[in-house]
């Protein structure tokens, strides 16, 4: 027991239960409102939300579709904190790097095929990288906060890039909204869509939408904690996030750490926008003033995979595995709409990680803290 | 006399500690009864079960004979148990009075009725001879008024139990005489002190008797006028100390630092902190810059070691100028820090052992190559290292920083500062909050550092330290150097002095600031 007990209470253990609590929090809280909205259906509409996303290869390949954008989104949000950052921007550097990629796919045609792409992608991180270092510099050199900064600049990638639309020629009258990216620029599918496909009853077989992009997403997960945790940059950056004044004592330029890990979250986002853009799967930027949801998606998934890069990943693809169900429930006349709630539920309970860290010791430790006790004897003269 | 509180085998176990173990405590009526033992022995444990903020798993509280239970700091007040926490819980833009009625307000239809309690206070502070004006913000009195105005808060409560944790950390040698009057004349007026400290010279001072406490345990309770300091430290630690720290006589050598003209100004109010500052540390002296807290030492050490910029001024070390060096540079070029506040500075808590401990050096070609950090070398470093300064850690560098005991934590820093081997080690209050022992341990290695060449600056607040680690002292007061002094020609009472800001002192203002009838 006692060795359990210590085992739940170390901190990366900790960490991933009140994540796990989160998620059936979330979940118990989705069934109640599918009872109440439909008893006769709730069960079966449970199990769609379980096990809708797996329930055939063409459904899986969506998720992965889905999960693309948002995990670059959270990686971006995460790596920003982990540097004691709040990028709230995500939403602005996605769109600006979405659009960068789809001119760049457009207007470079005279590109051999993979140049085109490579082209467009670069784009869309050179854009969010851009539209990070702006806040960035602000809060290095003139303290502003970063959540402002960002918010205004949200706002400004938004309407900016609904004027360029229109003004650099790529603007689809018809739709409202940008013109298809060609066929060469898109990132190559690798067999991944006819992998996660499913036969029609028809006989022809319906591909997914998933492409190479979830490979790169992964890719870019990975090389983050490689960052993050091997290198003397990522002890550097950790050092500002974790205590910014000790960073400071130990000759740590806090600065340039603020400026680059802002450069970096936003060309994570930057590059999430043009993943979007060139999956082939059609999807543009609609001429409207609504920020782009995956920028703040981001956010939920970096919170609930506890800023850790692999966290991140595979919170990026839970979020995206509960949306796919989502449009299944519909099936069982359900509004789509109570897929949104749950995850909202979820993402307000792993908002709340810190509190159900503290339930979790409760728990686990009988009622009053050791910790404090001994904390208040042993650290008496200090404060 | 009888003892108006008994505690009779309280226990109290948190999960993996036994915090107190069968613990006796009677406190007499009239006595000054002093609770003494290392950081970690228990006391704070103990006086919050008697202050009802937990309760005992086992064991009995007697007041007057009876049993009783404390189920909270209410209850506490209702039996008459008042207590001065070491750091003051006064609203600072509140008034004196309004600070001592807070939370039994005596009201007349709803509204404040604040005549009645300002005569029962003036009538208090004129019985306890402790003279206070009514009317002035807590921000605006010394920090031995603050401690009268929570003194009087227990008076006014009719509290006749009174607890004091550590009163005399913040205070100067002359407001401690004061309090240890004050604290006299309180128990002649039949009031009884639980005195918790683990200052032995203030025990034998005040005390009349004495309880030990040691890991949690009961060690004894003992008359204070017959047993010597030694005999109480020794009960304490559980071994022999020496108290005194054994040195030769410094051999200053080259100038290490040299600061000229330094000045701090607030950014704010543009008010200079630290005003004009020139002094040297040669090789093989401890220079200790000593001074009541706030008087510009923060700032000074700051600018000294480039976390924030001087404003006029240079400093240079071993004749490099490093006035306008960032603290990489300095720190490269042999300075040295033990900063002022280990958790705020000196460590990243929430990073491991061996991460802190190469936190000043972990860009050196030793821990890292082409940019990714060699983990070999790191933990390897920190195995050296924790075995070297005797770091206790349970897992050895992968012991998260955050889990150690504040003495351990500080050794680390130390091992980390002094292992570079710097020209010029600044440490700022290296021992704040330590037990004896450890703080036997930090001042050996800083004797050893100076015996071995390197020169030491000392900030400290503690005058019994200034006095046995330094060779030679300076007084800061309000951002000026106004003294420097030897410590075998200064005494205590003339330190106490400078640190003051003059003979005519304000500090310790008896009467100055006294009640307007």
């Amino acid at each position: 027991m006692k060795k359990t007990r210590k085992l739940i209470i170390s901190v990366g253990s900790m960490n991933a239960l009140s994540s796990i609590l989160a998620i059936v929090a979330g979940l118990v809280a989705g069934f109640i409102i599918l009872l109440v909205s439909n008893a006769s259906q709730a069960l079966g509409g449970f199990k769609t939300i379980l096990t809708g996303g797996f329930s055939d290869m063409f459904n899986l390949g969506q998720v992965l579709y889905y999960a693309t954008p948002i995990i670059m989104t959270g990686l971006s949000v995460g790596f920003a904190g982990k540097t004691g950052l709040f990028n709230i921007g995500a939403s602005g550097q996605f769109t600006c790097g979405m659009y960068a990629s789809i001119l760049v796919a457009i207007k470079c045609s005279f590109l051999p095929n993979p140049l085109q792409c490579l082209a467009a992608l670069l784009a869309g991180v050179l854009a969010g990288a851009i539209w990070g270092f702006i806040p960035g510099i602000l809060k290095a050199l003139r303290n502003v906060h970063e959540v402002i900064a960002c918010i205004m600049m949200n706002y400004i990638g938004m309407y900016l890039v609904n004027h360029l639309i229109k003004v650099t020629g790529i603007y689809d009258q018809l739709k409202n909204m940008t013109m298809r990216v060609p066929t060469g620029a898109n990132l190559p599918s690798l067999g991944l869509n006819s992998l996660f496909s499913t036969a029609t009853e028809q006989g022809s077989v319906r591909p997914s939408s998933v492409g190479s992009g979830i490979l790169i997403a992964i890719i870019a997960c990975i090389l983050m904690y490689i960052i993050l945790e091997k290198t003397k940059f990522g002890y550097e950056l950790k050092s500002c996030g974790f205590n910014r004044e000790a960073a400071r004592y130990a000759g740590i330029n806090e600065n340039r750490g603020v400026i680059l890990s802002m450069v970096i979250a936003g060309a994570l986002s930057g590059l999430g926008g043009a993943l979007l853009a060139l999956a082939g799967a059609g999807r543009g930027i609609a001429v409207v003033e609504v920020l782009a949801g995956e920028g703040f998606q981001g956010i939920p998934v970096a919170l609930l995979g506890l800023y850790n890069p692999i966290g991140i990943l595979f919170s990026g693809i839970l979020v995206a595995y509960l949306t796919q169900s989502g449009f299944l429930l519909q099936r069982l006349n359900f509004a789509p709409e109570i897929i949104e709630i749950i995850v909202s539920i979820i993402i307000y309970f792993s908002a709340l990680a810190l509190l159900l860290k503290g339930v979790i010791k409760v728990f686990f430790q009988e009622k009053d803290g050791t910790g404090d006790a001994n904390k208040e004897d042993g650290d008496g003269g200090d404060g | 006399m009888e003892a108006v509180i008994e505690m009779r085998g309280i226990t109290k176990t948190f999960p993996g500690i036994i915090a107190n173990d069968k613990i006796n405590l009677d406190l007499l009526r009239g006595e000054i009864h002093a609770l003494l033992g290392e950081n970690g022995a228990g006391k704070s444990t103990l006086m919050s079960i008697l202050f009802g903020l937990y309760q005992p798993d086992e064991g009995e509280i007697f007041k007057n004979g009876e049993a009783v239970s404390v189920n909270g700091p209410n209850d506490a007040t209702r039996l008459g148990i008042g207590m001065v926490h070491q750091h003051f819980k006064l609203v600072q833009n509140f008034t004196v009075l309004e600070n001592i009625v807070l939370g039994v307000e005596s009201t007349k239809h709803g509204f404040l009725s604040m005549d009645d309690a300002r005569t029962r206070v003036l009538n208090l502070s004129e019985q306890y001879g402790l003279s206070i004006n009514p009317d002035s913000l807590i921000s605006d009195i010394t920090v031995g008024m603050q401690q009268r105005v929570e003194i009087l808060k227990m008076l006014y409560r009719d509290n006749e139990i009174l607890i004091f944790d550590e009163p005399t950390a913040v205070l100067t040698p002359q407001e401690i005489d004061e309090l240890m009057s004050i604290m006299k004349g309180l128990v002649a007026e039949g009031k009884s002190i639980l005195f918790i400290t683990h200052k032995l010279a203030e025990i034998k001072r005040v005390a009349d008797r004495c309880t030990v406490l040691r890991k949690g345990r009961y060690i004894g309770t003992v008359d204070v006028a017959s047993t010597d300091v030694e005999q109480l430290s020794e009960m304490m630690v559980g071994r022999k100390v020496s108290l005194v720290v054994e040195k030769e006589d410094a051999v200053p050598a080259e100038v290490v630092l040299a600061v000229k003209g330094l000045t701090v100004r607030n950014k704010a109010t543009g008010k200079s902190v630290v005003n004009d500052v020139t002094f040297e540390v040669r090789a093989g002296e401890i220079v200790c810059i000593a001074g009541i807290d706030g008087n510009g030492q923060s700032e000074l050490v700051y600018a000294l070691t480039g976390i924030r910029p001087a404003d006029e001024g240079s400093i240079k070390l071993s004749e490099e100028d490093i006035s306008h060096a960032t603290v990489r540079r300095r720190s490269n070029a042999g300075m040295a820090h033990i900063p002022e506040d280990r958790h705020r500075h000196g460590l990243v808590l929430d990073y491991n052992l061996a991460y802190n401990l190469v936190l000043q050096t972990y860009f050196t070609p030793r821990f890292q190559s082409h940019g990714f950090l060699r983990y070999g070398e790191i933990y390897s470093y920190a195995d050296e290292l924790i075995k070297r300064f005797d770091i206790r850690s349970g897992q050895g560098g992968r012991t998260p920083t955050r889990s150690m005991s504040g003495g351990n934590q500080q050794k680390a820093i130390v091992a980390r500062e002094i292992d570079r081997s710097p020209k010029l080690l600044v440490a700022v209050q290296p021992t704040r909050g330590l037990d004896v022992g450890a703080i036997e341990y930090i001042h050996k290695q800083l004797v050893a550092q100076r015996t071995g060449g390197a020169g030491v600056l000392l900030v400290s607040l503690e005058l019994d330290e200034v006095m046995n680690v330094s060779d030679r002292i300076l007084v800061i007061y309000e951002g000026r150097i106004v003294a420097d002094v030897s410590p075998k020609e200064a005494t205590l009472q003339e330190l106490g002095l400078y640190m003051s800001g003059s003979k005519s002192n304000v500090g310790a203002g008896v009467g100055k600031e006294g009640p307007e009838v």
